[in-house]
């Protein structure tokens, strides 16, 4: 099909519940911008959104895309294949034309792409997207706003509300400057003018969301962690620069002296984890993070953190390894370093987020932990979390804030800091004890006051001490939620952002009428108690994740539960190409097992 | 392991020669590093911190073992990360005193790269770098600043590798404070600290401090009565704030001059992350954590 005039009748209006855009074009084309106010809009409307990005690991140019899955229903996934795709470029269509599902819809820059004449399989629609974009903005400008011209199209096509679009574009361009704004106008207008109807048979619109609900909020995981530390009262931190942990410093950076705070950037990884241990230490919970590389050089000091009892929030964003391996693809192969990293036993929490929106609520959980338990926390997310956008409700602030607070008080003659009766909490330099015996904190195994001590009986006591605070933790969680039927032949279990995918499937399994569960890990360190018991209601265990089968056929989570629970059917479904689970290979995956 | 000894009965808001002191120090009989704590008691002694406020810290070492012999707030961190420690501990207590004790091995091998960067920074601290030219916790290995030619565990044919120049690291790290004392010296010893605590950034002092089991004699070169030469530095002739002038001191033959070799003010990080946090919070206009965390999150609606 081409572009030119044909006497159809107006295009009649399709009503849709959700919609999956894939852009697909080269990383400098602004695509995530365009991506990012899909996102923003849909927030601002109600919708449920959930974003999809790849980018390449050069540092400018090279292939990428943004695909946005826009709807009223509940949004789990980015979903297996798209309804529309816009290709920029040849290499964007030939390289995702297979991911446009029958009947879908195909919007090309014609002056740049080539198609497949014999392709009949969805419709196809050709813009001189570029060409067009420069005559709006008057030429000078080469091809800068035709992703903007592109959402003018998308608006059309999608029946956007363009006035809060334009809401969007002034909040984003008005304080750069007025020509930007100008142009961005311009720009969309030149998109959403472009007599489409010649080409479209129907315009789509989506069903009426429900506004009852609190307001929402967009943004990306990585966004989401840093304001459940704020939230949760963290003042300070260090970090070092890596992908996908980078933008969590960068934005702290900026944010904690607002809050009277201070994030150090670092020499290395050791001196990021060392500092932020250092401020932990003078009573100020802190937090360090990275990728799992940079995980691998704090160990040691993780290692000290858990021995001396320390508080200290750690963040990995999980990306491809092992070593340098796929700095800007998924994996969630850093279970075992979360769990176990370090030498000798050093037993400390483990929580995964499992959304965006999680994100947030597992950072400030976290904050809350280290201080009870006086324990390094880490919080686990991924590539795939860290730069999506999804929408939820804004979080109610006012009870959940919590204001970070010095504890300097004067402490007892008998204080003693790692007291074997209790949980304990060193106290701060500037506290005064009484009698004036100030205690140590130190990596050496030690007595009750903190000095050195090498007494077996000692060590076993101490180790105890460390390791019950854990089991106690794991006492005091509530039930473990099981989505779906209760009992039944198949229960899937997942950690982190596989819970999208994986709720997706249970939920249309169910409906073609499985019986399924989904069981869905927060606390993979300690494991809640319940698990053993909730797993014999079911004939197959289905443990799904993104890292490697291992020697003996077991991701790493699934390994840890069959150690766990000792649950002969607990099967393992383990991939490490790099992307998100798709919900066929859930289900191909479940079937063949 | 020495065991914890009753609780002393500290004065509070005096420093007390029997106060400071806490467990008896575990290195071996005749070691230059008691000369170093004792002269470490005495200027605290003279300056009279409020005891609460001062942290001591370190790595790992025979040296490193400081903390637990000093009765103040203390931490015994890993090996070499002694300094990054020490800046959260300093970066996130303008009111503490903080001060780092360490060896050779900490200062200049494992933990060398953390020393440029400390220095630079210009972190408020005090760093007390006890040198003894080998690895004496683990018994005689080769150190960063063993000379060439000296027989180790490791090198038992005589070190091939050229040793660092500690006084040219400390200068080219950035560090505004660099000192060198001698522990046989008390009296100069107690002056460089004295100074290096008055030093509003990060102060370090390279105090030679022999190891008699492994490496004995080694620095008898600056002890007048084994026939050495303690040399100070004359501050009429050395201008202290030329760094050219210092980096000549530090070229000069073994065993080379003791006292201040450079003293400069700078900005530390301190002051210029709390004008950072001023801005900011002028800006904000006094804002509650509440208000801010809820005008970001509009900023996402």
């Amino acid at each position: 099909m081409s572009t030119e005039a044909s006497a159809s009748p107006p295009p009649s209006e399709e009503l849709i519940k959700d919609a999956v855009i894939r852009l697909a074009g080269n990383s400098q084309d602004g695509i995530q911008s365009i991506g990012g106010f899909l996102a923003r809009l849909a927030g601002r409307s109600a919708q449920e959104v959930m974003t999809y990005m790849t980018i390449p690991a050069t540092i400018s140019g090279g292939p990428s895309i943004f695909q946005v899955r826009m709807g009223t229903g509940e949004v789990l996934s980015a979903g297996d294949e798209a309804g529309f795709l816009v290709a920029f470029y040849q290499h964007s269509y030939d390289e995702h034309i297979s991911h446009l599902k029958d009947g879908g819809v195909l919007l090309y820059d014609s002056d740049h792409v080539e198609l497949d004449e014999e392709e009949n399989r969805f419709l196809k629609i050709g813009v001189p997207i570029a060409a067009l974009t420069v005559e709006a903005l008057g030429g000078s400008t080469r091809e800068k706003g035709k992703n903007i011209f592109t959402l003018g199209l998308l608006a059309r096509i999608f029946k956007l509300d363009v006035d809060k679009l334009r809401g969007i574009f002034k909040e984003r361009f008005g304080s750069k400057s007025e020509d930007i704004l100008r142009n961005a106008n311009l720009a969309f207008d030149a998109g959403y003018s472009y007599p489409i109807d010649n080409v479209m048979d129907r315009y789509y619109a989506f069903s009426a969301p429900d506004e009852s609900g609190p307001p929402q909020v967009t943004m990306d995981g990585n966004t989401a962690i840093v304001l459940g530390l704020l939230a949760g009262g963290v003042r300070h931190g260090a970090g070092y620069p890596i992908t996908p942990w980078s933008t969590i410093m960068e934005m702290l950076r900026s944010q904690l002296p607002k809050y009277g705070g201070t994030f150090v950037q670092a020499e290395d990884e050791i001196a990021a984890a060392s500092i932020a241990i250092g401020f932990s230490y003078a009573g100020r919970l802190a937090v360090t993070g990275s990728s799992g590389p940079g995980i691998s050089l704090k160990l040691e000091s993780l290692g000290w953190a858990s021995m001396a009892e320390i508080p200290l929030i750690v963040i990995n964003i999980q990306r491809g390894g092992p070593s340098t391996g796929l700095p800007t693809n998924v994996e969630q192969s850093d279970l075992m370093q979360a769990i176990y990293g370090s030498h000798g036993d050093c037993p400390r929490i483990v929580l995964a987020a499992q959304n965006v929106e999680d994100c947030f609520y597992t950072a400030l959980e976290a904050t809350k932990i280290a201080r009870n338990y006086s324990v390094p926390v880490f919080v686990l997310s991924d590539m795939s979390m860290a730069s999506r956008i999804e929408a939820f409700d804004e979080p109610d602030l006012d009870s959940l804030i919590v204001e970070p607070k010095l504890s300097t008080e004067d402490r007892p003659a008998d204080f003693k800091p790692y007291d074997l009766n209790r949980i304990t909490r060193h106290a701060p330099p500037g506290s005064w004890i009484e009698g004036g015996k100030f205690p140590q904190v130190t990596g050496l195994e030690h007595d009750e006051t903190g000095h050195p001590s090498a007494n077996p009986e000692m060590h076993v006591k101490m180790m105890a001490k460390r390791r019950d605070k854990i089991k106690a933790f794991a006492d005091s969680l509530d039930a473990t939620e099981v989505f779906g039927d209760q009992e039944g032949d198949t229960l899937v279990v997942g950690w982190g952002s596989t819970w999208g995918p994986i709720r997706e499937t249970v939920i249309r399994q169910r409906s073609a009428g499985k019986k399924m569960g989904h069981l869905h890990l927060r606390y993979v360190n300690p494991l809640p108690n319940d698990l053993g018991e909730i797993f014999n209601r079911f004939k197959d265990i289905i443990v799904v994740e993104m890292n490697d089968q291992g020697l003996y056929g077991f991701g790493q989570l699934a390994t840890l539960l069959r150690a766990n629970t000792c649950n002969p059917a607990i099967r393992s479904l383990a991939k490490t190409d790099g992307l998100t689970f798709k919900i066929r290979e859930i289900i191909k995956g479940i079937e063949s097992r | 392991m020495s065991a914890s000894p009753a609780p002393a009965t500290v004065e509070r808001g005096k420093i007390t020669k029997k106060g400071i002191a806490a467990d008896h120090p575990t290195w071996c009989p005749g070691c230059g590093d008691f000369a170093v704590l004792a002269a470490f008691f005495k200027t605290l002694e003279k300056m009279q911190f409020p005891q609460e406020n001062i942290v001591t810290i370190a790595g790992i070492g025979c040296s490193s073992r400081f903390p637990y012999f000093v009765n103040t707030h203390g931490g015994h961190f890993i090996h070499g990360r002694a300094l990054p420690f020490a800046t959260g501990v300093s970066l996130g207590r303008d009111d503490l005193h903080v001060f780092v004790f360490g060896g050779d091995g900490d200062g200049f091998s494992i933990g060398g790269n953390h020393l440029d960067h400390a220095g630079r920074k210009n972190i408020r601290l005090t760093y007390v770098i006890m040198d003894n030219f080998v690895y004496g916790l683990t018994k005689k290995q080769t150190s960063p600043t063993s000379p060439q030619g000296f027989r180790s565990k490791t090198d038992p044919t005589g070190a091939i590798d050229r040793p660092t120049n500690p006084m040219r690291k400390l200068l080219s790290s950035g560090a505004t404070f660099v000192a060198r004392t001698h522990a046989m010296q008390i009296k100069h010893m107690m002056e460089m600290y004295e100074r290096a605590i008055q030093h509003d950034g990060f102060s370090v002092v390279e105090c030679l401090s022999e190891c008699v089991e492994f490496y004995k004699g080694a620095f008898d070169a600056a002890v007048p009565r084994k026939g050495g030469a303690f040399d100070v530095i004359d501050e009429d002739e050395h201008d202290v704030t030329n760094m050219a002038g210092a980096l000549a001191l530090a070229e000069e033959e073994w065993p080379g001059k003791f006292g201040v070799y450079y003293q400069n003010k700078e900005p530390t990080k301190n002051e210029m992350e709390r004008d950072l946090i001023d801005s900011a919070q002028e800006k904000t206009k006094g804002a509650s954590d509440l208000e801010l965390l809820k005008k970001t999150f509009a900023h996402m609606k």
